[in-house]
């Protein structure tokens, strides 16, 4: 009762316009650092927000997120392979299938800029899980891995870069974002360097990792073939082929393959391809997915 | 809490993703704060120009309430009127959500204008947007926003976001409850999705169409017909079509009806 009091007992007309923080919020033309974010005013908002989100617990919530994914990384003797699927699905629905789940990180590496083929120097960080949630705090990311340059005149370890990812989601635990990321890189200190970092503020090194709702399937075709001294087109390959695999068996998954290499001078991108014609070139000419008839 | 990890969640954890918690009933909330006002919006984008659209009604359940509330808005005009405006902007779900949204992201555009003396890019403004939306990451906007304009090169650019500020740059995009109806004809018809050239091949061998910026007529004529079928099938979708054209010549603002049914 003295809640609902303390609730309703503000001035009439508190919030009638725009309150100074609000003013001053609107006229910053830069969103601020520190870090603000609205929340409803129930007592425990986070079962508010699956309520409202959440499709799985909740198969007819009002809001839809983007989901869905495979993705993975692997260290081997000439770098680290990254690949991606691009499909996003909202519930049934396939939001989009052209996303961009390979995400450049830190300054100088704004992918779309550049003029050649030349490697771009700086992370990579790969999108799973909300989609909202993975492209803001890797740009967030991006912009302390900026800061951390400007002070330090030096490039940041994937290893420190990881790690303010890790302490963001830690911190943010229980609210109910919902992201699985890696972070590949390789600095003079490290070396090729690759990180696993969730929502639950789980952060991991490794060798190999694949994350989202088709990771079982990529891992099944992954661990199989995986050797670390594999040549690099054998490693693109292997990359290629286990996502095709988790597109394949796995309904969240598909689109197009986005492959990326890291190598030491930075990373290479190696093509956004539909999956399509990949999948009958791997079957008809490889004589592999035999289960699939070919026949009209 | 993410079943990537493999581990069943506590019954108040929050499961998210593709978790199936056991135990977690789904909670009634008395809070409910949003209501679905309907219609549809869609976006094409041509080589030099770029398209924003929505029908005007406004439903709530099953009465209409409105049959011309418009979805798509000018953004950092100088007036009432919008003159002046780069950017348009479109939203459907929640028309509250929609107005606030869209009140918030004039007021960022006009800001950047007046302190920096330079109108804010399209590719600024869409990340701007982006960021303004997740602001309510744990207090939704109810909206499905499309952001139009001309980039830096002058072609057309095209933006769409999902309730929380994922973002991506597209041709073409619907949003909204007639989504599902528009987005498949799109795919076919802007991106030439399983069209393929006829003669080039037999079976696996045929070589599919390419897509490439439609001309200005043509996708006029493609929102026209994306309109009035997803009329035809769509309860929430009727009653007039609000179309925003922006080229270098600026914003034309083109209304037609649709069926009032």
């Amino acid at each position: 009762m003295d809640k609902l009091v303390a609730q309703y007992s503000r001035p009439a007309h508190q919030n009638e316009f725009y309150s100074e923080q609000e003013q001053h919020d609107l006229t910053e033309s830069l969103p601020p650092l520190s870090l603000k974010f609205n929340l409803p005013p129930v007592d425990n908002s986070r079962s508010w927000l699956r309520a409202m989100t959440d499709d799985h617990s909740n198969p007819s919530c009002p809001i839809k997120l983007a989901h869905g994914t495979t993705t993975l990384a692997f260290r081997f003797q000439g770098g680290i392979i990254v690949a991606t699927d691009s499909r996003a699905t909202a519930g049934n629905w396939i939001a989009s299938q052209t996303v961009k789940k390979v995400i450049p990180v830190s300054r100088l590496s704004r992918g779309e800029d550049k003029p050649n083929n030349a490697p771009t120097p700086g992370l990579l960080g790969t999108m799973a899980g909300g989609a909202a949630d993975c492209q803001y705090w890797l740009r967030y990311l991006s912009q302390q891995c900026t800061l951390h340059e400007i002070r330090h005149k030096r490039r940041i370890t994937v290893a420190a870069a990881s790690k303010i990812l890790a302490n963001l989601t830690y911190a943010y635990k229980g609210y109910g974002l919902s992201m699985g990321t890696m972070l590949a890189g390789m600095t003079p200190q490290e070396g090729p360097a690759l990180y696993y970092i969730d929502s639950d503020g789980t952060r991991l090194p490794g060798n190999l990792f694949c994350v989202g709702s088709g990771q079982t399937f990529a891992y099944g075709v992954l661990d199989a073939n995986y050797r670390y001294d594999l040549s690099e087109e054998e490693a693109l390959e292997l990359g290629r082929r286990s996502i095709l695999a988790a597109m394949h068996r796995d309904a969240y998954s598909g689109g197009f393959i986005n492959l990326y290499h890291v190598k030491e001078e930075g990373w290479v991108h190696h093509g956004f391809d539909d999956m399509n014609p990949i999948f009958w070139k791997t079957k008809l000419e490889k004589g592999e997915f035999s289960n699939v008839t070919s026949e009209l | 809490m993410m079943s990537f990890m493999g581990h069943q969640p506590q019954s108040d954890a929050v499961g998210y993703s593709f978790s199936h918690p056991k135990n977690a009933p789904n909670k009634e909330h008395s809070f409910y704060p949003y209501t679905d006002n309907g219609g549809s919006t869609l976006g094409i984008t041509g080589a030099d120009f770029a398209i924003l659209a929505g029908d005007t009604r406004s439903v709530a359940g099953y009465n209409i309430n409105s049959r011309y509330a418009p979805k798509v808005f000018k953004i950092g005009g100088d007036d009432d009127t919008g003159e002046g405006a780069h950017i348009i902007l479109s939203v459907v779900g929640f028309a509250a959500d929609g107005q606030a949204l869209k009140e918030r992201l004039d007021t960022v555009v006009k800001m950047y204008k007046y302190q920096h003396g330079k109108p804010m890019s399209v590719r600024a403004c869409a990340q701007r947007l982006s960021t303004i939306l997740y602001q309510k990451r744990f207090f939704p906007y109810y909206v499905h926003a499309i952001l139009a304009g001309l980039d830096e090169e002058g072609k057309g650019a095209l933006y769409s976001y999902d309730p929380v500020g994922s973002y991506e740059r597209e041709q073409c995009r619907a949003a909204g409850s007639a989504a599902s109806l528009i987005m498949p004809f799109l795919d076919n018809q802007v991106n030439f999705k399983n069209q393929y050239i006829p003669g080039s091949g037999e079976g696996h061998a045929l070589e599919p169409k390419k897509p490439e910026p439609l001309p200005r007529e043509t996708v006029e004529r493609l929102v026209r017909d994306a309109f009035t079928s997803a009329v035809e099938r769509h309860i929430e979708v009727g009653d007039g079509l609000q179309m925003m054209v922006i080229t270098t010549n600026g914003i034309e603002e083109i209304y037609t009806p649709l069926k009032k049914d």
